[in-house]
């Protein structure tokens, strides 16, 4: 079998056929098109929920007080184990193998005035690494909680920025509400319960796939220290921390129910002593939710794809009918039954891999232009800016070459096995 | 050039076997011009196929270029078809959406002839069957003339020697029938086998030989050169 034989029929006859392929090209098109629109949008639905995860914290665990259920050491079950604001330090103390340690404290109801706004609105006392655990990133001009702060007990506040637009707008939370705030938020003084703060910075805004007490752009944070002097709490709300090892955080978790079990007096093998939230565990799970979303997009477009490739096996049988008499001269004229196989196949593959390459170009386009239009809702926001990613391309790709392989094959053999002396015989 | 002994064809269609041929005995020398002549069904086009290698017999030994077809792989029989023979049809056989110099590529692209000395050869023989203004024009532009004699300049494209032509004049009429078996006189004197097969007594007296078929077999005892 000689390749340049092979490809100079192929290039010639191809040219002379091209009418009769547009229209299986146009099903190829439109078959790639929907299968990379469809992956697109999941690969944007993926990464908004890879990164609505991360808006809470990357590789964090929370953990609240609980209630014992193993009796410990004289004390009976049922016993509530608060956080008081001294386990930070221990727990950072004993367990060098966390990145980070941090605390929380959360009063509900308090009045936040503004001028002539008065809101009821939750208070947050927080620490200075609160910022990196849990993504507090200011916007330009604003800072986030300092170790100052905590040290002098300073009444500042940090915003969240929806805490923003509803204490400084003019009480519109309309979507063109955003672009009528025009007033610096920060060096502004608002009134916590009676007691004035002056407003640090403003939250910039970030996409936040799950929460827990409320979402972080609703936050109004003031240092924990001011807190407790203002409030009087007690007990920590909850506690988060950070391994450095992201793979070991199980371990990391046995660690601190012996850590906190040595100090408060619980077993520690009691799992209800201590609630924990592992964000890790959720990442996992959503990464897994994306993955089987984009598998189940993709095998729709798939089936696209293949009714596309059933057109194209069609056109194939139907052009080896009309062409029975064609294949009769070139083999009379020395054509290799391969020749005419080969042939056949390259016809197939070529309108596949030509219509899909087109469809791919549509495609991209198209979720191009949909990545830059701004579009305000929340469905399409959650849904993601699709995306077309190399992978997806690769995939499509391979795809395509088998259904093109596959939709040729079966004719073509059934060209090749023409009888030349039948088909030359009537006319 | 070619020697067939009791050759046998059988062709099945469902239950029902027809014999085609019934034992023919030929042999043709390099260089011989012949014609087959014999009714309808008498199994003229059969042995054309068998001959040019489109074919092969149910029974029976052919040898061509004193080489036994029986032994012959499918790829080795496309080669004789391309570099040894020349077939020329009643229906000139040409590919409608293709020129006659695309026509008359065919062959020369299966042989593996790079793209320009296929190109020096398709005007070679399509001048020297009088049609090199000819060479871009499709079939439906031609006369039906100028189609056999692209039939004929795509027979001879690959320089064979055999040329078996299956009643090449039975779709023109006399004066371009006239035409083309003079272009086969000329392809003879330029050391061609040609093998006509015809109903046209006349050509058939052209010819040095007359084989007759009746029935599948040869009835006027010419099967081999005098």
């Amino acid at each position: 079998m000689r390749p340049s034989v092979i490809i100079n029929v192929f290039l010639r006859d191809f040219r002379k056929q091209r009418k009769r392929m547009s229209l299986t090209l146009l099903a190829i098109l439109w078959g790639t098109f929907s299968i990379m629109l469809l992956l697109a949008f999941g690969e944007g639905l993926k990464y908004q929920m890879k990164h609505g995860t991360r808006g809470l914290g990357e590789g964090i665990v929370i953990v609240w007080g609980g209630q014992t259920s193993i009796p410990f050491e004289g004390f009976g079950k049922g016993r509530h184990i608060p956080l008081v604001p001294d386990d930070i330090d221990y727990i950072r103390q004993r367990m060098p193998e966390l990145e980070a340690v941090s605390g929380e404290y959360i009063r509900w109801g308090a009045t936040v005035k503004f001028k002539d706004k008065v809101l009821s609105e939750r208070i947050n006392g927080l620490f200075p690494d609160y910022e990196q655990l849990r993504n507090f990133i200011p916007q330009m001009g604003g800072r986030f909680i300092n170790g100052a702060d905590i040290e002098k007990r300073r009444r500042v506040a940090f915003l969240g920025d929806r805490t923003y637009e509803r204490l400084f707008s003019g009480g519109s939370t309309d979507a063109s509400g955003k672009e009528s705030q025009p007033l610096d938020p920060v060096g502004q003084t608002i009134e916590i319960g009676g007691t004035p703060f002056l407003v640090i910075g403003v939250m910039q805004h970030k996409m936040q796939g799950s929460s827990y007490q409320g979402r972080d752009e609703d936050v109004i944070a003031i240092p924990a220290s001011t807190f407790v002097a203002l409030f009087g709490d007690p007990y920590l709300d909850n506690i988060i921390y950070k391994p450095s090892d992201k793979g070991d955080y199980k371990g990391a978790e046995k660690r601190l129910f012996e850590v906190m079990g040595a100090k408060h007096k619980f077993h520690p093998d009691d799992e209800s002593a201590l609630w924990t939230w592992d964000i890790m565990e959720e990442e996992k799970e959503e990464e897994m939710i994306a993955f089987g979303i984009q598998l189940f997009l993709g095998m729709i477009g798939a089936l696209t794809l293949i009714i596309a490739g059933v057109g194209v096996a069609n056109i194939m049988y139907v052009s080896v009918r009309e062409r029975t008499r064609e294949i009769g001269i070139k083999m009379a004229l020395g054509a290799r039954r391969i020749y005419i196989l080969v042939q056949f196949v390259l016809e197939a593959l070529w309108i596949t891999l030509f219509g899909g390459a087109l469809g791919m170009a549509m495609a991209y386009v198209l979720t191009e232009a949909f990545r830059r239009v701004e579009i305000d809702s929340e469905a399409i926001s959650f849904m993601g800016k699709p995306t077309v990613s190399l992978e997806i391309g690769i995939i499509v790709t391979l795809i395509l070459g088998i259904i093109g392989f596959l939709s040729g094959l079966f004719p073509a053999m059934k060209a090749s096995s023409v009888d030349p002396v039948q088909s030359l015989r009537y006319e | 050039m070619l020697k067939m002994s009791n050759i046998h064809k059988v062709y099945k269609t469902g239950h029902v076997e027809f014999r085609a041929l019934k034992g023919i005995n030929i042999e043709i020398k390099d260089n011989e011009y012949v014609s087959i002549m014999g009714p309808s069904g008498s199994g003229k086009s059969t042995l054309m196929n068998i001959m040019g290698c489109l074919d092969v017999p149910s029974e029976g030994d052919y040898t061509f270029d004193d080489r036994p077809v029986r032994n012959l792989t499918p790829n080795q029989l496309a080669e004789i078809r391309n570099r040894k023979v020349g077939f020329v049809f009643q229906a000139f056989n040409l590919l409608p959406y293709a020129t006659a110099a695309e026509n008359v590529e065919i062959p020369l692209l299966f042989a593996g002839m790079k793209s320009k000395a296929r190109r020096l050869r398709v005007t070679e023989v399509l001048s020297s069957v009088g049609l090199a203004d000819k060479m871009d024009n499709k079939p439906t532009e031609l006369s039906g003339g100028e189609m056999q004699r692209v039939a004929i300049a795509r027979a001879l494209a690959n320089r064979p020697n055999l040329i078996l032509a299956d009643e090449p004049t039975g779709n023109l009429d006399s004066a371009s029938g006239t035409e083309i078996i003079k272009l086969l006189d000329e392809m003879h004197a330029q050391g061609h086998t040609i093998i006509i097969i015809t109903h046209d007594q006349s050509i058939g007296n052209h010819t040095q030989r007359i084989i007759k078929l009746k029935d599948g077999m040869v009835f006027n005892g010419n099967g081999s050169p005098a």
